[in-house]
C-alpha cells in the first residue's frame, strides 16, 4: 500500500479542525457543521457502495435517528448532545440490523429501489401520523453538553460544530481502518464478483448486512445532528430527495478516499450557500451542472484527484459506484 | 474405502435440454478423473450441481457419505470442495495478490479488521501461491490488466487456497497457450499432492486428458457414455462418434 | 355498493393520468434502459406550459374548449422538442456507461429542471382551471363527479390503446419492441438504434408532459410537483414491471385503486400504502407483475 495516513495523524487532524473552529466566522461554522453531518451519512453510503449496493433510501435511518432522538428528548428531557448522537445512532442501527439481512440479497438497481421504497413507506407513514405532528413535524429544545447549557449563540454553535466534527472525524477514521482491513477488501470483492465470494466460503449477504448496518448507524447519528442544528424534525428527513442529496455527496466523493467525502460535502454546502445568496432559486441548477461535470470529467469522484489509480484503467471509467460483475459460469 | 464423491441417479433438465439423466458415478479419493463430452453434454452442469450452484431435480450427491445435494456453494466450499471456472471468475479491479488475499480470508470463521499486522502474513501467503504458478511478479497488477491465460491460472490458484479435498477444474487449459498447458497441469497436480486431493477436470484437450487422467468419463446428453482408462475410453467407438470426433 | 363504486371510480380517475405518466417512464426504460428521474419534471413542465397556454387563451376571451385544445398542442410541441434536444444533446454522451451513471445524469437533469421551472414560472402556486368546467358535472350514485375527471378515463384508455397499437401493429412499433427485447440483435439486424432511442425518449417526455397538461386544470402548479410525481410513477412502473406497457396499466389501476381505497377507508395509509406495495413487489417478484421473458444467460 502507498503511504497511508497513520490513525494518530488522523486524530491530530480532527483535533486541529475542531480547534480551528474557534477562529471561523459564524456562517462558516454553521456551514461546516452541516457539511460534517452530511459527510457522515454520505460516508455510510460509500461504505455500503463498496459492496456494490447503492442505497437511495438512507433518509429512512436519517429520519429514524432524528425522530427517535426528538421523541426521547421531549419525553425524558435528554438534551445532552453526545447522548443524542448515541441515541440517533442506535435508532438507525436497530433498524439497519433488522432491514439489512432482509434486503442484502438484492442487487444493483433492485437494491437501490428497495431502499428507496422503504424510505418512502416511512415518509408516508410520518406525513399522516398526527401524533408525530404530521407533515409539520415538531420542535425540540437546545442541546446541552455534559451538563453545560449554552445560551450564547456563538458558544452553542461552536459546541455543535465541535461535536459533529469530532464524531464525524472518528467515523472517518473508523471507515479508513475498515477500508484497509481484510473485511474491507472482501467487501470490495463482493462488488466485483459476489458469486466467487460465495465459492470462496465467504458470505456475501453477511458482509453486505454488516456494511449496511454501519451505513444505518452513521445515518442515524447524522439525523441526530440535523435535529440538533435545526431543532426541528419533520417527515422531509425521509423524503427521497433528501436521500438523493446524500447519494450526490457520495458520488462526488468517489469510493476511494474518506477525506474526499468531507471535501465533497463542504463543497456542496458552499455552493448551496453562495447560490442562495447571490442567485436565489439556482442552487439546484448549479448542483445539477456540477454533477454532470463530475460524471463527465471525474468519473471516479473527487477522491480520484489525489488517489492516483493504482487501479488505472485504460478505458474511460464507469461511475465510482458502478457495480461490475463477472460473467456467470 | 468409501468414495470421496458419490453421485446417484442425478437428474437435471432445463426445459427440453437434458443435462443429467440418472447420472451415477463414484469417485475414489486421490483419483485424477477427466470429464469429457461435447458442449451441452452436461459436464459443467455436473460441476455446478456438485458445488451447489444448481440444485438437482432428483438424485443424491454424497461427499464422504454426507448428503450435499441441497447445499450452497459457500457450504460446499467449507466442506472441502473447490472449483475453477471456464470463464475465470476473479475480482477484476483488485490486484492478483488481493484476489488471493480475499480467498485466504475465506478460511476460518472470523475476518479481521486489523490491517497492518495480519496483512503482511496474508500477503506473503498470496504471493507464495502466485509463485507456484510463476506469477509472483504480477502480484500487484490489477486483474483487468492481465491476459486471459494468466487469469485462468489465478482462477485455479484461488481454488487451491483452501487445500480442498475435492478440486473441480472446468477446462483448466482452455485459453492457456500450448506451451503453458502442460506446465499448468503439472503445477496443479504438484500443488495438491501433499493433500492427496481428488481432482476432477473437465477437458476438451485430449492430450491433457490422456496424460493426466487416471480415469476418463465421457458424457453425452446427461448420461455417461463410457467410463474407464483413458486409452480405452478414447478409443471407444461411441465416444469417438459423439465426443472426440475423428475417424470411424 | 355505492361506496364500492365510489372507490372504483375515484381509483380509475386517478389511474388515468397515472397510467399516462407511468407509460412514458416504462417506455423510456424499456428502450433506453434508463430510469429517468427527471420524468416528473417533464410532467411538471407539461402542467406549467398548459397553465400558461390556458391563461393566455382565456385572456383573449376565447372559450375554454379552445384553451383545452391549445394546451394539448402546445405541450405536445414543446415536450417533443425538449425530449429530442435532451436526448441528442445530453443523454447520448453517457450511453454505454453503467446504469447507475445514467440514473445520476437524469438526477442532474431533474435538479436543473427544478430550478428552471422556478426561474420561469416562479415559486408561487399557479392555477388554470378554465378547462375543468368543460364537461359539466355528472351525478352518479348519489355523488357529483366533475365531467372533466371522468373524461380522463377514456382519454387515457385511448392513449394506452394508441401506444399498444403503435407498438404491436406498426412496423416502427415492432422495431421499437425489437430494441426493447434484444438491442444487440437489433443492431446486428441493421436497426438504427439511435433513431429509436431518440423517438422513444421524445415519446416518453411527451407522455409525461401530456399527463401534466391533462391534470393541470385540476391542480395547483408549484415546486415539488415533479418530485411527488416521479416517485409515484416509479412505484407504478416497478409494480407493473420495468419496460412493460401492460404493467404500467395494471400498476396504475392498482395504485389508483389503492389510493382511493385508502382515502376512504384508512387515510393514514394513503401515502405509504403504495410504497409498501412497491417494496413487496420488489422483494417477492422483483421483475414486476408482468415480467418480460429474458433468456437465461449461462
Amino acid at each position: 500500500m502507498r503511504k497511508d495516513l497513520h490513525p494518530l495523524v488522523m486524530v491530530a487532524l480532527v483535533a486541529a479542525v475542531t480547534l480551528a473552529g474557534r477562529a471561523l466566522p459564524t456562517w462558516t461554522l454553521s456551514l461546516a457543521t452541516i457539511a460534517a453531518s452530511n459527510a457522515l451519512i454520505a460516508l455510510g453510503i460509500v461504505v455500503l457502495a463498496r459492496t456494490g449496493n447503492v442505497s437511495f433510501g438512507q433518509g429512512l435511518f436519517f429520519a429514524a435517528g432524528g425522530y427517535g432522538v426528538a421523541l426521547i428528548a421531549n419525553a425524558w428531557g435528554l438534551n445532552d448532545a453526545v447522548a443524542q448522537v448515541i441515541v440517533g445512532a442506535a435508532c438507525g442501527g436497530l433498524l439497519g440490523l433488522v432491514i439489512g439481512p432482509l434486503i442484502a440479497r438484492y442487487t444493483g438497481i433492485f437494491f437501490g429501489m428497495l431502499t428507496l421504497a422503504l424510505s418512502m413507506v416511512f415518509y408516508g407513514a410520518l406525513v399522516k401520523s398526527t401524533a408525530l405532528g404530521g407533515s409539520d413535524g415538531f420542535n425540540v429544545g437546545r442541546p446541552s453538553l455534559f451538563g453545560m447549557s449554552f445560551t450564547d449563540p456563538r458558544e452553542a454553535d461552536f459546541m455543535l460544530y465541535a461535536v459533529s466534527v469530532i464524531v464525524t472525524g472518528f467515523a472517518g477514521i473508523a471507515a479508513t481502518i475498515l477500508f484497509r482491513s481484510e473485511f474491507g477488501l472482501a467487501s470490495l470483492a463482493v462488488r466485483e464478483n459476489n458469486l466467487r465470494v460465495e465459492y470462496l466460503g465467504l458470505s456475501a449477504n453477511r458482509m453486505i448486512s454488516i456494511n449496511f448496518l454501519i451505513a444505518a448507524i452513521f445515518a442515524g447519528a447524522s439525523g441526530a445532528f440535523a435535529l440538533m442544528a435545526q431543532r426541528h424534525i419533520d417527515p422531509q428527513f425521509a423524503y427521497w430527495t433528501t436521500s438523493g442529496e446524500f447519494v450526490f455527496v457520495a458520488v462526488l466523493a468517489g469510493n476511494q478516499s474518506v477525506a474526499a467525502v468531507f471535501v465533497a460535502s463542504m463543497a456542496l454546502e458552499l455552493v448551496r450557500s453562495f447560490s442562495n445568496l447571490y442567485l436565489p432559486n439556482t442552487w439546484q441548477l448549479v448542483l445539477g451542472v456540477f454533477l454532470l461535470g463530475v460524471i463527465l470529467f471525474l468519473p471516479r469522484g473527487i477522491g480520484s484527484l489525489w488517489i492516483r489509480g493504482r487501479r488505472k484503467r485504460p478505458t474511460p471509467a464507469a461511475a465510482p459506484l458502478a457495480a461490475e460483475r463477472g460473467a456467470a459460469p | 474405502m468409501n468414495p470421496v464423491l458419490s453421485v446417484r441417479q442425478l437428474e437435471k433438465r432445463f426445459g427440453a435440454v437434458v443435462a443429467a439423466d440418472a447420472l451415477t458415478l463414484d469417485i475414489p479419493a486421490g483419483q485424477k478423473i477427466s470429464l469429457i463430452g461435447a458442449n451441452g453434454a452436461g459436464k459443467t452442469t455436473f460441476v455446478n450441481m456438485v458445488t451447489g450452484y444448481l440444485k438437482p431435480d432428483g438424485g443424491t450427491i454424497l461427499l464422504d457419505g454426507m448428503d450435499i445435494g441441497r447445499r450452497s456453494p459457500r457450504s460446499t466450499a467449507r466442506l472441502g470442495i473447490s472449483r475453477s471456472f471456464q470463464i475465470p471468475q476473479l475480482f477484476v479491479e483488485l490486484t492478483a495478490a488481493e484476489n488471493l488475499t480475499v480467498a485466504i480470508s475465506g478460511i476460518g470463521t472470523r475476518m479481521s479488521l486489523r490491517a497492518a499486522a495480519e496483512a503482511q502474513g496474508r500477503r506473503d501467503k498470496a504471493v507464495e501461491l502466485l509463485e507456484r504458478f510463476g506469477l509472483a511478479d504480477l502480484a500487484d497488477r490489477p486483474i483487468s490488466e492481465l491476459a486471459g491465460g494468466v487469469r485462468k491460472l489465478i482462477d485455479i490458484a484461488m481454488a487451491l487456497v483452501r487445500r480442498p479435498k475435492l478440486l473441480l477444474l472446468d477446462e483448466p487449459t482452455s485459453g492457456v497457450s500450448a506451451e503453458e498447458k502442460f506446465r499448468t497441469m503439472d503445477r496443479v497436480i504438484h500443488a495438491v499432492a501433499p493433500d492427496a486431493a481428488t481432482i476432477v477436470f473437465v477437458e476438451h484437450d485430449m492430450e491433457i486428458v490422456s496424460r493426466y487422467a487416471d480415469r476418463v468419463v465421457a458424457f453425452y446428453q446427461g448420461r455417461i457414455l463410457a467410463d474407464g482408462l483413458p486409452a480405452e475410453v478414447l478409443s471407444n467407438q461411441e465416444v469417438r462418434r459423439y465426443v472426440t470426433g475423428g475417424a470411424r | 355498493m355505492n361506496f364500492f363504486l365510489t372507490i372504483v371510480l375515484d381509483g380509475l380517475i386517478q389511474a388515468s393520468w397515472l397510467f399516462i405518466v407511468a407509460l412514458g417512464l416504462t417506455l423510456v426504460f424499456g428502450v433506453l434502459k434508463i430510469l429517468n428521474i427527471a420524468h416528473g419534471s417533464f410532467y411538471a413542465l407539461g402542467a406549467y406550459v398548459a397553465a400558461t397556454t390556458v391563461t393566455m387563451v382565456a385572456a383573449r376571451g376565447l372559450p375554454p374548449s379552445v384553451g383545452f385544445v391549445a394546451m394539448l398542442l402546445s405541450v405536445a410541441l414543446i415536450a417533443s422538442a425538449v425530449g429530442l434536444l435532451l436526448e441528442r444533446g445530453l443523454l447520448k454522451m453517457f450511453y454505454g456507461r453503467d446504469e447507475v451513471v445514467l440514473l445520476l445524469v437524469t438526477y442532474a437533469v431533474f435538479l436543473i429542471l427544478e430550478d428552471v421551472t422556478k426561474l420561469i414560472w416562479g415559486v408561487n402556486p399557479i392555477y388554470a382551471t378554465q378547462p375543468y368546467e368543460l364537461f359539466g358535472n355528472l351525478e352518479f350514485a348519489g355523488l357529483y363527479y366533475v365531467g372533466y375527471d371522468l373524461v380522463l378515463i377514456p382519454i387515457s384508455a385511448a392513449v394506452g390503446f394508441a401506444i399498444w397499437f403503435g407498438l404491436n401493429r406498426t412496423v416502427i412499433g415492432k422495431i421499437v419492441l425489437a430494441v426493447i427485447h434484444n438491442e444487440e440483435m437489433s443492431v446486428s439486424m441493421g436497426v438504427r438504434v439511435n433513431r429509436v432511442y431518440a423517438i422513444a425518449f421524445a415519446f416518453g417526455v411527451l407522455l409525461a408532459a401530456l399527463a401534466g397538461a391533462l391534470t393541470a386544470p385540476k391542480i395547483s402548479m408549484q415546486p415539488g410537483l415533479s418530485s411527488d410525481v416521479i416517485i409515484l410513477s416509479f412505484a407504478i412502473v416497478v409494480i407493473g414491471g420495468l419496460g412493460s406497457v401492460e404493467g404500467a396499466a395494471v400498476g396504475a389501476i392498482l395504485v389508483g385503486l389503492a389510493r382511493a381505497a385508502s382515502v376512504h377507508l384508512m387515510p393514514q395509509a394513503e401515502l405509504f400504502m403504495i410504497y409498501l406495495i412497491m417494496a413487496a413487489v420488489l422483494m417477492f417478484r422483483p421483475e414486476g407483475l408482468f415480467k418480460r421473458e429474458t433468456a437465461r444467460r449461462i
